[in-house]
């Protein structure tokens, strides 16, 4: 058996024996829900429905609800998109590239992050569409067969990449996503009493019957996809970026864009598996699996990427400094910016994203439940504004100055982004209500390595 | 009862033959196989129709019947019952007309497409406009379809008809002149001869030779002082003509000559002539003004000085241009500009004969010096020509102040008034005088085209028919005369003025005849070409003007004893007393000059929303007229100097003489002299015209004698704030080279490129390389080969006038948005002209970090170079909007067009983003059905849809539009060269910009060909592209801006 060297912190706390696992994780799904869950449920509804309405209003009307205008044709809207692709980010690096690194703690949080990378990007999947200006058109970027005549899609444009890139990624995520909840369908499946929920449940699992061939293959399975879903991790925010990096905007015109927007990614998305995380141990009574040193592993990593971003916004800084390039004056990472009229968002983006991340070098901070949860909030605004400041920041100063403007964002800006934060809040809670939200059966596997009253016993013997 | 008859189909019937018999009960006549193919298994299976087929055929028919069920329906497209010879649907016809409104005068091509008039054009052939036009008259085309003009006659303000009005009005008529009562007649200034004639009759009808009759000429701008004090002068009370094609020196007293002064077109055309660095010589042009007006925007040396020092300047020019040339000594004055004067002296006198100083201010004594200066000079007969009167302003202002004064005192029984809008234009206490005359007049009939504050004052409205359903002509200048000619019946049930007069006269014939009559009486004896009258009617018409070069003065509207009396005092007018007068001016805290804005000009074309949203050339704000203050004193005196999208102009209150107007938006200006205001007239229309608040109407602050200076104004911070929507937000093109490449002539002639136009390199290896070297791409496979469609943008000649920008407007359907738009920046014009101020190049000296730019935001110095540049789609060859579009909705022509699909656009607007030059537009909403423009953009309404061109799709919501290049035209051109089995010749394809351009700035052609004017124009020393170092490659061309100033690195005001 996988021995764990004793000095480890234990990733299971308390007495638990394998069916305390299951009870524990199945619980919310075989008894009622909290109130608190209804109260939860009832603001998401009310919020998705409100984005709902908005996006309507700007499907009937036109783009111009928006504030967008002449020079700034993009603003909130791929903000957002950015903003919710890089949030998906963190879900398939847990799940696939921990697990290619065999790092276990990452078992307590997998399928959670995986869920919320999946929802992120759903949401980040509504903004290039309605964004559009004529929606009722766009199955025009994908490569079907067509009587247009010699109408091909453009395969130059980075918009067109992104289509493949986050269709490829969404698909990828969701199988992975959904192999590992088969045998965790299963087990709910064998414990519920009320046929119709049963049944569900059995069509979900696909008639998985926990034997041993099927658990070898779940494993093969699981590899393979991790080693299919690794290099879209880094794949999808790359291209991403290249929406940005291959224009000939001044700022956006940018080589070290796609490490950096990767980074950045795996950033945010880290920042918010934090919040629903810590929320979520809590609310749920998972304290013992979803431990302090989980969320200080994590923090761990959030200092390591946020390293990585803010030595990529000084490479930006200094070389729109130091390639005297006059039009590069102006980027959202230039001193211009800084003291212009977007100042406001530029120190946000600083003090967000690379000041505030600095305290998790503090041991008390780093696994402190509160200030882990400041902190992510914070690193998901700046991050926010970091995608605010290249897009807006860049468009409203470049070339030509008498095309030069500012962005004000409408009541419908405001209103389809916080609807998107329903929407995603809707899903999740759907998903804490009906799924298991640890991959318990492979918690299990831990339970003798990693658990405290093994790792206790283990060291008694010694 | 019952019918004996007996119907019968055939013969078989009637004689109910066997084989009918046995065949009248079979639904087939013949025998009908049916068992064999349907009973049979084998036969079934041989048919050749299968199951398959049957099910085709089934599909196939049930389709065919359901899609003839949903036919389109075809809405308002009615075919000709006889179609007119010279209308070809698809085709053009272009008509030669004129237009003159009062204010703006030019001989026109008016383009109409099935019937309707869509569009005007120059006419290369009149002397007088010489092929340009400017933006109001490009726009007037839409007046025509506006849904607010007066539709039919009022009575009482209730509608009528003419019948019935024009029973009364010759009933009253015949009692007024029975009791030999006063009649009135009020007119804008009256180009057209025949009118004059006809004006003439009218009055021999009703008392003229007793006095009783009075025909009054009132132009809301008034140029009166320098008709009078031409008299004053040389004894004829004319305006003379001007010759800036001959002046090398020009020293402008704030008149706006290239946009709003007398006779722009002409004026700006020949002065671009005397701007081109490449000729033998090149005009100097000084601009003395306190506000920035376009001219003085254009000057080479632009002196601000407050109105009060006008005299008091003058004076002293003349004194020192006197010392120098010897003539009369005036009492001296001293200004705060000696050294200016010097200068301006010194050029003036070594160009003497060949300069022109010329004065916009509605003042006697200052154009008494003005004369004087020209005659010391020498400048009449060469520069400036007496002999040629210009007509185009002649009323004078005590004639006007007299109509009021008899008017109040009841003395007038009839009055009729044409083309003005008094109530509207007359200073407060005239208007007021005026409203309450009105009243006590018998009969006042108003031929206004809207609803005005004049004709809702007046008993009768007969409203007059729009320029394009009319026929007139036209004497703008002494010898040269164009035809009107209607491209429309009447839209509306309207009259024009002139029938009305011969209708109520008693005057047979129409008013076509009347002016045929009148040229063949009058003109075809001048001229040998025709040897028929007939034959000359048609060329004249056809062409649109004719000249017999007549240069005689006809005569002079002043009373007989004043000429002569003058004639023996040799005309020399008291120069020493205007001397002394314009001197002794004060000045209060405040001083304002009105003025005329270059997009509503006397705001005769108010109420058109292509005037009212085209920016203003100088501080690129539409839809409002606002305080100009210099950014300084608006510092001072707490208003936001910085106005944009969310940045709210504050508000003030401006008051003269008791006269208050409140709130009006304060801008803060660079260039205006720091002390004054400017405002200008021809805004806040609110009375028969569009919902849409347009400013607040400025002409109750002209003083008495309609002087457009008022010394002595309060302005009071209202502490309330509204936003101006301006197209343009910053103001300096940040010392970025690649945009704006200017230079002075000294460096220019010197013909070294590098030092005026330096190519950029890029550096590889270790060595520098040209961006052709650099290029990453392959080039764009259109050069020498086939056409490769190109423009060349002049810098030196662009004057900023925005006549382009209309024309554009007009012939690609852009539509109007409207003033909320605007400030949220979202105007959808396809050619827009940047206009750049840059002052002392301190900032820009300093290293790039010490750098502050936010300083220029709004340059502080008070007289700031500008620079206009017109930018529309570059055409890059290679079009960073082609690579981003996911859908290739815009890609390249292999005649070097960038090409945009509107069916294929998704509207991502990755492709505006990606423009480096910012051109691309989206359609943000469906400005043809949203309410937001229902009262703003004319193609909401099928009336405003009439001026819509047929060649031109109108854009849906959702699509990114821009610059085609005119493609239409293009392809128009390029066809009717095939047809005629030859090679696209030089000129013949013009863009819609290039062909109305005043000053011929634009040039348009082919680059491939190397014998085009486009391609000499790309290949001079002057060429440069705008952000060459991106490689862009574009096939638009900018031409190096060269000022006639001295050093380059000298401020102009530093020279002065």
């Amino acid at each position: 058996m996988h021995q764990e060297a004793s000095i480890r912190e234990p990733l299971i706390l308390g007495e638990k024996t394998y069916k305390d696992i299951t009870d524990d994780v199945i619980r919310p799904i075989e008894g009622k829900a909290s109130k608190l869950w209804y109260i939860f449920f009832t603001v998401a509804v009310i919020t998705a429905l409100y984005g709902i309405g908005q996006i309507l209003y700007l499907l009937g009307t036109g783009v111009g609800v928006w504030g967008l205008n002449k020079t700034i044709n993009w603003a909130w809207d791929i903000t957002n998109f950015v903003w919710w692709v890089g949030i998906g980010h963190a879900g398939t690096l847990i799940s696939a590239v921990l697990l290619l690194f065999r790092q276990k703690w990452r078992m307590a949080i997998n399928r959670s992050a995986e869920a919320m990378t999946i929802f992120a990007v759903f949401m980040a999947g509504i903004f290039p569409m309605i964004h559009m200006g004529r929606i009722w058109m766009a199955y025009w970027v994908l490569p079907l067969p067509n009587q247009f005549g010699p109408l091909w899609v453009n395969f130059n444009s980075p918009l067109l990449w992104d289509v493949f890139a986050i269709s490829t990624y969404l698909s990828v995520s969701l199988v992975f996503w959904y192999i590992g909840l088969i045998p965790d369908f299963a087990t709910i499946r064998d414990r519920l009493k009320k046929p119709l929920p049963k049944h569900i449940y059995s069509v979900l699992s696909f008639g998985w019957s926990g034997s041993a061939k099927q658990w070898q293959r779940f494993e093969e399975v699981s590899l393979v996809l991790a080693g299919l879903a690794t290099p879209l991790v880094f794949s999808v925010h790359s291209i991403v970026s290249m929406d940005f990096a291959t224009s000939v905007v001044p700022g956006w015109h940018s080589t070290v864009f796609p490490p950096y927007f990767v980074a950045g990614a795996v950033f945010s998305g880290f920042a918010m598996v934090q919040n629903l995380v810590i929320v979520m141990r809590k609310v749920m009574h998972l304290e013992n699996y979803i431990t302090i040193k989980h969320v200080e592993y994590m923090n761990i990593v959030v200092i390591v990427v946020g390293g990585i971003v803010t030595v990529a916004y000084l490479a930006e800084f200094i070389m729109a400094w130091y390639s005297g390039n006059p039009y590069e004056d102006f980027i959202y990472l230039s001193w211009d910016a800084a003291r212009g009229p977007y100042g406001w968002a530029f120190w946000s983006l600083i003090i967000f994203n690379n000041l505030i991340p600095q305290l998790y070098w503090i041991k008390k901070i780093r696994r402190n439940l509160y200030w882990t949860f400041l902190i992510s909030i914070g690193i998901n605004i700046g991050m926010w504004f970091e995608r605010f400041d290249i897009i807006v920041l860049c468009l409203n100063r470049d070339y030509l100055p008498s095309s030069w403007t500012m962005f004000y964002p409408t009541a419908t800006d405001i209103g389809i982004y916080v609807g998107t934060l329903g929407i995603f809040s809707t899903f999740f809670l759907l998903f804490t209500r009906y799924f298991p939200v640890l991959a318990f059966n492979e918690v299990k596997t831990i339970l003798k390595s990693s658990g405290e009253q093994y790792k206790k016993q283990h060291q008694d013997n010694h | 009862m019952k019918t004996q008859k007996k119907y019968w189909k055939g013969l078989e019937e009637l004689h109910n033959d066997p084989e009918f018999v046995e065949n009248a009960g079979k639904e087939f006549a013949e025998y009908v196989p049916v068992d064999e193919f349907v009973g049979d298994k084998k036969t079934l299976e041989d048919s050749s129709t299968s199951r398959r087929d049957f099910l085709k055929f089934l599909g196939f028919s049930v389709t065919a019947a359901s899609l003839a069920a949903c036919e389109t329906p075809v809405t308002k497209a009615i075919p000709y019952v006889i179609k007119p010879e010279e209308i070809v649907p698809g085709m053009a016809n272009y008509y030669a007309s004129t237009y003159y409104d009062g204010n703006d005068y030019a001989s026109v091509l008016v383009k109409t497409r099935e019937g309707r008039p869509i569009k005007i054009e120059g006419n290369k052939l009149s002397k007088i406009s010489q092929g340009g036009v400017n933006a109001r008259i490009n726009a007037s085309v839409l007046s025509l379809y506006d849904g607010n003009r007066l539709k039919n006659p009022l009575k009482g303000g209730n509608k009528s008809s003419f019948e019935e009005v024009d029973k009364e009005i010759k009933s009253k008529l015949s009692d007024i002149a029975s009791k030999g009562g006063k009649v009135r007649l009020l007119t804008h200034s009256i180009i057209s001869p025949s009118t004059k004639q006809l004006i003439e009759e009218f009055g021999n009808a009703f008392g003229a030779a007793e006095g009783n009759f009075k025909h009054v000429q009132y132009d809301a701008v008034s140029y009166s002082a320098m008709l009078t004090a031409n008299r004053k002068s040389f004894g004829k009370q004319v305006i003379p003509s001007y010759y800036f094609d001959k002046a090398k020196v020009i020293v402008s007293l704030s008149a706006d000559f290239l946009a709003n002064w007398i006779s722009p077109i002409q004026y700006a055309a020949d002065y671009a002539k005397t701007r081109k660095p490449e000729n033998k010589w090149m005009s100097k042009h000084y601009q003395v003004e306190s506000n920035m007006s376009l001219t003085g925007s254009n000057a080479d040396v632009r002196i601000p000085v407050k109105p009060s020092e006008y005299g008091a300047f003058l004076v002293e020019l003349a004194n020192e241009v006197a010392a120098k040339t010897g003539g009369q000594k005036l009492p001296a004055a001293k200004s705060a500009y000696e050294k200016s004067v010097k200068k301006i002296a010194h050029d003036l006198v070594e160009a003497k004969g060949h300069s022109i100083v010329l004065s916009g201010i509605n003042d006697e004594n200052i154009q008494l010096l003005v004369n004087k200066i020209n005659s010391d000079l020498g400048n009449y007969n060469h520069t400036i020509d007496l002999n040629k009167p210009v007509y185009l302003k002649q009323s004078i202002t005590a004639e006007v102040e007299a109509l009021v004064y008899e008017l109040e005192k009841g003395h007038v029984d009839a009055v009729f008034i044409q083309g003005v809008n008094p109530l509207y234009s007359l200073p407060k206490k005239l208007a007021d005088k005026f409203k309450a005359g009105l009243a006590k007049a018998k009969l006042s009939v108003s031929f206004a085209t809207y609803n005005d504050e004049t004709a809702q004052a007046c008993q009768y409205v007969t409203p007059d028919n729009h320029y394009l359903e009319s026929w007139n002509d036209a004497m703008p200048v002494l010898g040269e005369y164009s035809l009107t000619q209607p491209t429309i019946s009447p839209l509306f049930k309207t009259r024009q003025f002139q029938e009305s007069l011969m209708t109520w006269a008693g005057i047979s014939g129409t008013y076509h005849d009347y002016i045929q009559k009148y040229w063949e009486n009058n003109l075809f004896s001048t001229q040998t070409e025709s040897i028929l009258f007939n034959d000359f009617w048609n060329k004249k018409l056809h062409d649109g003007v004719y000249s017999n070069n007549a240069t005689e003065v006809r005569r002079t509207e002043a009373p007989q004893e004043e000429i002569e009396a003058e004639l023996t005092e040799d005309y020399t007018a008291d120069y020493s007393a205007a001397a002394k007068k314009a001197a002794s001016v004060k000045g209060g805290n405040w001083e304002m000059e009105l003025y005329t804005a270059t997009a509503i000009g006397d705001g005769t074309l108010a109420n058109n929303p292509w005037l009212q949203e085209l920016p203003d050339p100088v501080t690129k704000i539409t839809w409002d007229n606002y305080i100009t203050m210099n950014p300084e004193d608006a510092k001072e005196q707490g208003y936001n100097i910085y106005y944009g999208q969310e940045k709210p102009a504050t508000l003030a209150s401006v008051s003269v003489n008791g006269i208050t107007i409140e709130k009006i938006p304060v801008i803060a200006l660079p260039g205006q002299k720091r002390g004054t205001v400017g405002l200008a007239l021809g805004y806040g229309k609110r009375v028969g015209a569009m919902e849409e608040p347009t400013g607040v109407n400025a002409y109750p602050l002209l003083t008495d004698n309609f002087n457009n200076i008022q010394l002595s104004v309060e302005i009071t911070n209202l502490n309330e704030e509204y936003p101006v929507a301006a197209t343009q937000t910053h103001h300096t093109f940040m010392g970025r080279e690649s945009i704006i490449k200017e230079t002075d002539l000294a460096t220019y002639k010197t013909g070294d490129k590098h030092h005026f136009n330096h190519q950029h390199t890029f550096t590889m290896g270790h060595e520098q390389v040209s961006l052709k070297e650099a290029d990453l791409y392959k080039p764009f496979p259109i050069e020498e080969v086939g056409h490769r469609w190109g423009m060349v943008i002049d810098l030196n000649a662009c004057i900023g006038c925005g006549a382009c920008v209309t024309s554009c407007i007009a012939e690609n359907n852009i539509p109007v948005v409207g003033k909320d738009e605007v400030r949220r920046s979202r105007e959808m014009h396809w050619l827009r002209i940047d206009r750049y101020f840059s002052s002392i190049p301190e900032e820009a000296a300093k290293p790039q970090e010490e750098r502050d730019n936010f300083i220029m935001d709004i340059p502080e110095s008070e007289n700031p170079s500008v620079v206009f540049q017109p930018i529309m789609c570059q055409h890059c060859n290679h079009a960073p909007c082609e690579n981003v579009c996911p859908v290739a909705a815009t890609s390249h022509s292999m005649e070097g067009l960038n090409m945009m699909a509107y069916n294929r656009c998704i509207g991502t607007r990755y492709c505006a983003n990606n423009c480096p030059y910012k051109v691309r537009r989206f359609n943000w909403f469906n400005y043809q059905g949203n309410d937001k423009f229902t009262d703003i953009n004319p193609s909401q309404d099928d009336l405003g849809r009439m001026v819509l061109n047929p060649d031109v799709v109108v854009r849906a919501r959702g699509v990114i539009e821009k610059c085609s290049m005119c493609v239409q035209r293009i392809q128009e051109g390029k066809l009717t060269a095939k047809k005629e089995g030859r090679k696209v010749m030089d000129g013949e394809i013009q863009t819609a910009c290039a062909s109305v351009c005043p000053t011929n700035a634009i040039t348009f052609g082919d680059v491939n060909d190397k014998e085009t004017r486009v391609r000499k124009e790309a290949e001079s020393d002057r060429s440069y592209h705008v952000l060459e170092e991106i490689g862009t490659q574009p096939n638009v061309w900018y031409q190096v801006k060269v000022r006639n100033v001295e050093s380059n690195h000298s401020n102009n005001h530093h020279e002065a």
